[in-house]
Parts: C-alpha cells; structure tokens; sequence
C-alpha cells in the first residue's frame, strides 16, 4: 500500500509539470492544447540530449550523474520551448486559432517524437534513467516515511518546487499581477502599459518548457529510459488540460490534484490480482473522474472557479 | 520581440476589407507548397535524396498505379466522411475533438453485431443490423458531451477528448472479453460475414458514401433550416436565443447528427475496408479531419480538396520511405504537420494585411536591432500584401519567406 502511494506520487509529478506549464500559459490567455505535443518533444529531447551524451563517452562505463542529469534536461527544454516559440508566434503573432494551432503542435510532437524514437540508438538510456529515478542513496531506514517522502528522483521534488514558484509567482509578484492581467482583460492590461505581447509569448514558452519536463520525467523517471509510446505521453498531456480545470488555475492546488490523478493512473498496476479486462477498465477511471470533474465543476460552476476571462482569445489591440 | 520602449511602430496591422476572390486562394497555395518543400526538405536531410527527386516520390506515390490511386482516393474519401461529421459540431462552435472515439464505438458496435449474430441473419440483415448498432453507438458518444454542454456549458473540448480514451479501453476490454488470451481473433469472422458487397472494386463504395454524404451536409448546411441555425448557434447564441431559436435543442441534435455520422463512418471502416477491430484503427483521423475541416473554413467542397491533399501528403511520404528503403512509421505525420502549420500560419495574411507607416516620424522608430541588412528602411508598400523581411522576426513576412526561417531552425535543431 505504502508503495502504491509512494508510486503515485512519483506518477503525479509528470502531471505536475503538465499542468503547472499549462496553468501558466492559461493564465496568460492561452489555451494551449498542443501540451501533449509538447511532452512528447521534452521526452524525445530527453533522449537527444542523452544519445549526444552517451556517444560522447567511450563506454556506457563512463556516465557520472550530473551531466547525465542535466543534458537531457537541457535539450528537453530546448525542443519544448522551441514548441511554445511555434505555438505562440502562430497564436500571438499571426492570431491563429488557439485550437487549432494546439492540435497541430500535438501531431507533430507526436509524430516527430515517435520519428526520433525510430532512429536514435538506446544505449545508456537505462544508466541515465537510474540517475533520474535514484536522488537519495537509500531509503530503507526510514521505513515508510522514507519511502513517501524521500524515494523518488530529483524531477519529483523539482516538479513541486516549481509549482509551489509558480503559485507564488502568480499570486504575491508584479510579474503575477500583470500575467494575470494579461489573461482577464489584455485590452486593460494593454492600456495600463503592459506588453501584451511580451507576456504571452513569456508564458507561453515558459509554461511549454515545464511542461516539456512532464514528457522527460516520464520517459527517464518513470519509465526508466525505455520509450513510452508516444500515444502514451500524449494521454498525460491530456490529463494534465483536465488537471488545470480541476486545480481552479491553481499551480500549489494542482500538486494534490495530480496526486490524486497519480493514484487513479496506477491503480491497475496496483490491483495485481485483477483479469486483464478489469485492468482496462479500471484503466478507464482517470477518464472517467475527468468527466466527472468537468461535469461537477460546470454545475456548481462558482465565482471562484473561473477560467481567465479571456481565455482562448487572441488579442488585437485594434480589434477593441 | 521588440521591445516597446519606443512607441512608434514600424508598421501597423490592419483587417483587410474584401479582396480579389484569388487572392486568398493564392496565399494558400503558396503556403502549402512552402509547408511541402520544408517537409521535402526534411525528409531529403534524413534520406540523403534530393528533395525534387522525393517530390517525384511522393507523386509516384499517390498517382504512380491504378492501384495508388484507388488507395489515394480511399483515404481522401476516409477522411473527408470524418470532417463531414464533425463539421455541423464546428460551424456550431462544439469543440468536437471525440470524433475518433465516436468513429472507434461505431465500429466496436458493427463488431459486436458481427460477433453476436453472425450466425443468426442473412448478409444483408447482418449489414442494416451493424449499421444501426454502429449509428446508435456513434450517437451516444456524441449527444453525451452535448447534453451536458447543453445544460450546463461543461467543457466540451475536454468532455469528448476524454471520451476518445473511454471508448479506447472499452474496446480493449470487449476484445479482452471475447479472447481471453489477447490474441485478436477476429478475422475468422470477417473472412465470411459482415462485408460490404464489392461493386466493381473494394474502392468505390466508399467514394460514393463520401461523395453522397458530402452532397447531402452541403445542403444541410446550407439550405435547411436546421443548417441556418447551426451557423446562427456558432455565431451568437444570444442573437439566437432573441430570434427564438432553441439552443439547447439545435446543440444536441447537431451533436447526435454528428456523432452518427461518425458511428457510420466507424461500420464502414469495419465492414467495407479493415475487416477488422483494433484500438487504433481510427488513427487519428478525428483530429486530422478537424484541421481539414477548419482550413476549409467549413465548406464541404473545399474539405475534399483538403482531404485529397493530406492523403497525398500521407501516401506520398509513405511512398518516399519505401522507394527510398528506410522504414520510419512516423514521417508521414511530420511532413503533413508541417504543412498544416504553414497553412495555420497564413490565414494571417489573408485576414489581416501589413501596412508600413509613412515617414512623418516624430520619434525613432523601434530599434531593430535583430533586423538584417535591408530590414532597416523598408519603403512604403502601396499594398501591404509582401512586406520585406523586417526586423520583428514574428510579426510579418510573407507566409512563403517567413516560416520557412523557423521552421527549419526546428528541423535543423533536432536532427
């Protein structure tokens, strides 16, 4: 049992990034749907920087934690951001559809992740995917509070020091107030003197790096180093929209929600003893409650659980 | 971006009025043929061919035998019965992204017929019988997020994505039910019961479904009362509600028309072309069709033509890697990706045009300093239409000239 949770916990940390990045960008206006492409990217920029790293050494031998560490982090936020860059040059710059710019971005991190995936040599993915999983040396004396609070990877506690930022951020800061601005009423915030269009792309591109760290945890933390389908990391891009509705475009909220989202995502890995046709439909939950999520929420719909205001609009300062 | 520290743009945006009817068509077309080439030239980077040779490829490809074509067109007709289904959602302004699983329930639902009957009707029976199951189930997927969008403005986007992944288990779970052991045995089925009768050759039944449901939601939308007020919901529901129109109503039963029209799409799939039930046989193309319907900004004629150009793109990349020996499954996807994202891009200029302000400067105009060379003193263009390459790298620049920059810094980066 204590495991399961400790497992969960680690699982909730790829929805963690997802939905604090997408907070992020919502915050700012946009409703960026092309999240799971852009996990997809992280991930497989992931494994870019890992393959240049590995190739570089002489033997799989040679790999020392810390640029292991942190080159595949580095690439995996290059590709994303190069994703927000897209998305947000379509969307901010020649007022695309958000929609339709979202879905866009999804296909192709999906497909050019799984494209890379088809060509890239895997050697010391699993090395590199041990340093990702292992931060502490043991945990066994701790028992289960070790197990819960200090068993998992550096992006784990990397995940909630973000959102924990970018709550605070968006709350106490300037730079949060303008955001947010930007997100409510940009032809207010126009007027006030902010740069609509430096914020957007600002929040854009940062929300897509976290979000692109979501993809590189799962592949490396989660799966230690063995490629997920593509389809795979799409569905927790996915969950992860749904997560920023159920954490009220709340960063620190969003922490227990992923947990929660955690925990239904491997309650069939949990259930050992179930057939494999109950394993697909309990398989089904995280769905099912996401549904269930969106119903409640639009039904008891209150004044504090508001989307931006202007969210999904593009603004066009003379279009007021 | 600049930074607005000076106050005096360079240039300025305006919402162009009517323009020629070609010229729309035009940028469009010059904005595919630079998507194609950015695509051309990334797969020419990873196969080492020449990217007019690839060009050569990919219309051998689609066009090289008879056969190629009929597959061409099949996919062309696949895909444009999907966007015919989701575009009365659309025009409504529905976020339908479900059609895949809508699509995926249909065709679970022909299978189940086949399983549970096959034994027990005529050919002809079993058929009306797996269209009727494939409707109905198509049905339910789609008026469930339209129910509750209905009456409670749930979220659809996310509603019927999440239904996608729903009707994704739920096919794993049937297919689990009926073999156990996760072989997927449905083919001995197939080889007897539950197919569409050929006429000529396995193609053309489904052309003719696409070409008739075409026709028919070209006439729907655009000459019934009921088109009028989908276009009316999707463009104000407030004038709606004024005018009478009961919006409620019209949103679930464009939904449950929609969602049918997919379920059918899913019996066709079963019956007339996989002969088969996977999780996957959808393939995506509920999103795909959406794109295709948004590019065509809704209009059934031109959802064809946007169709026929994404089964080209597909067919012809596929033709690319085989002619060229290298098997990448996902280069298909990028290339037409690509493509959309320059297509995505240039409805910009089509809607807006660029103009420069004339030199009455009573401040300095921004410091462009990322510009290159000519950027610097762009002349005043009578028409905006083909601004000069200036500073701000997003804010214009033709479609052609302007993604290309950026699309290739991303494809360069990676590979």
């Amino acid at each position: 049992m204590i495991s399961f949770i400790a497992q969960s916990i680690r699982m909730s940390a790829a929805f963690l990034f997802g939905s604090t990045g997408e907070i992020i960008t919502e915050k700012a206006g946009h409703l960026n749907l092309g999240i799971p492409g852009v996990m997809c990217m992280g991930a497989i920029g992931g494994a870019i920087g890992a393959r240049l790293y590995v190739s570089s050494l002489a033997d799989i031998s040679q790999i020392s934690a810390f640029p292991a560490f942190v080159i595949p982090l580095l690439f995996c936020l290059v590709l994303a951001s190069l994703m927000g860059v897209l998305y947000s040059f379509l969307t901010v710059s020649l007022r695309a559809n958000q929609n339709i710019t979202g879905l866009a971005i999804s296909t192709f991190g999906a497909g050019f992740a799984t494209f890379v995936n088809n060509i890239i040599p895997k050697e010391g993915f699993k090395e590199i995917g041990y340093i990702y999983f292992k931060l502490f040396p043991s945990t066994e004396k701790l028992g289960a509070f070790g197990e819960l609070f200090f068993s998992y990877g550096a992006m784990v506690y990397l995940a909630i020091i973000i959102a924990i930022g970018a709550s605070l951020i968006l709350k106490k800061t300037r730079v949060g107030l303008h955001l947010r601005a930007v997100g409510e009423s940009p032809a207010t915030a126009d007027a006030t003197g902010i740069n609509i269009t430096e914020y957007r792309y600002t929040a854009t591109i940062v929300g897509s790096a976290i979000a692109g760290m979501g993809g590189l945890f799962y592949f490396f933390d989660m799966n230690g180093g063995s490629w997920p389908y593509s389809d795979a990391i799409s569905a927790l891009g996915w969950l992860s929209i749904a997560i920023v509705i159920f954490s009220i475009w709340k960063p620190d909220l969003s922490i227990f929600s992923s947990i929660i989202f955690g925990l239904l995502y491997r309650l069939q890995y949990f259930m050992a003893s179930a057939t494999l046709s109950q394993k697909t439909l309990i398989g089904m939950l995280p769905y099912v409650i996401t549904i269930l999520v969106l119903i409640v929420t639009s039904i008891v719909g209150s004044k504090k659980a508001q989307p931006p205001a202007s969210l999904g609009l593009n603004y066009f300062r003379e279009e007021r | 971006m600049t930074k607005n520290n000076s106050r005096e743009p360079l240039f300025h945006i305006t919402k162009r009025g009517a323009t020629v009817w070609w010229k729309p068509l035009v940028i469009r077309a010059i904005a595919i043929v630079a998507g194609l080439f950015v695509g051309l030239f990334f797969a020419a980077a990873y196969t080492k061919v020449n990217p007019f040779k690839l060009l050569g490829y990919m219309f051998n490809g689609a066009f090289g035998t008879e056969k190629r074509i009929w597959n061409l067109l099949q996919d062309t007709a696949l895909l444009l019965l999907v966007s015919i289904a989701i575009v009365p959602a659309f025009k409504m302004k529905f976020w339908n992204i479900g059609a895949d699983g809508q699509t995926l329930v249909g065709c679970l639902a022909s299978a189940v017929a086949i399983y549970y009957l096959y034994d027990k009707l005529p050919t002809w029976a079993l058929l009306l019988v797996m269209m009727l199951f494939s409707l109905t189930a198509g049905m339910i997927w789609g008026v469930i997020p339209a129910i509750f969008k209905a009456k409670w403005n749930t979220n659809e986007t996310l509603f019927t994505l999440m239904m996608n992944y729903v009707a994704i288990q739920l096919v794993s779970f049937v297919l689990l039910k009926w073999f156990p052991s996760g072989q997927n045995d449905f083919a001995k089925f197939f080889s007897r019961y539950g197919n569409m009768p050929k006429i000529g050759n396995p193609y053309i039944l489904i052309l003719i479904f696409a070409v008739v449901l075409t026709v028919t939601m070209h006439f729907y939308l655009s000459k019934t009362k009921h088109g009028f007020e989908v276009s009316l919901v999707g463009e104000s529901i407030n004038t709606s509600k004024y005018v009478g129109v009961n919006v409620k109503k019209v949103i679930i039963r464009t939904m449950l028309l929609s969602g049918a029209i997919c379920g059918f799409v899913g019996f066709v799939l079963v019956s007339a072309k996989d002969h088969a039930i996977t999780t996957t046989m959808v393939g995506g193309r509920g999103f795909t069709a959406i794109i295709v319907a948004w590019l065509a900004k809704f209009n059934p004629a031109y959802m064809a033509l946007a169709s026929l150009m994404v089964a080209f793109l597909s067919r012809g990349t596929s033709q690319i890697l085989s002619q060229t020996g290298i098997t990448n499954s996902a280069l298909p996807n990028i290339v037409t990706a690509l493509v959309f994202f320059f297509i995505i891009g240039c409805e910009f200029f089509i809607t807006y045009s660029i103009k420069f302000r004339k030199k009455n400067k009573d401040s300095a105009p921004a410091p462009a300093n990322e510009a290159s060379g000519p950027a610097e003193e762009p002349p005043i263009r009578a028409e905006g239409e083909t601004p000069s390459l200036a500073e701000a790298p997003a804010e214009e620049r033709t479609p052609a000239e302007e993604a290309l920059p950026t699309e290739i810094t991303e494809g360069g980066e990676e590979k």
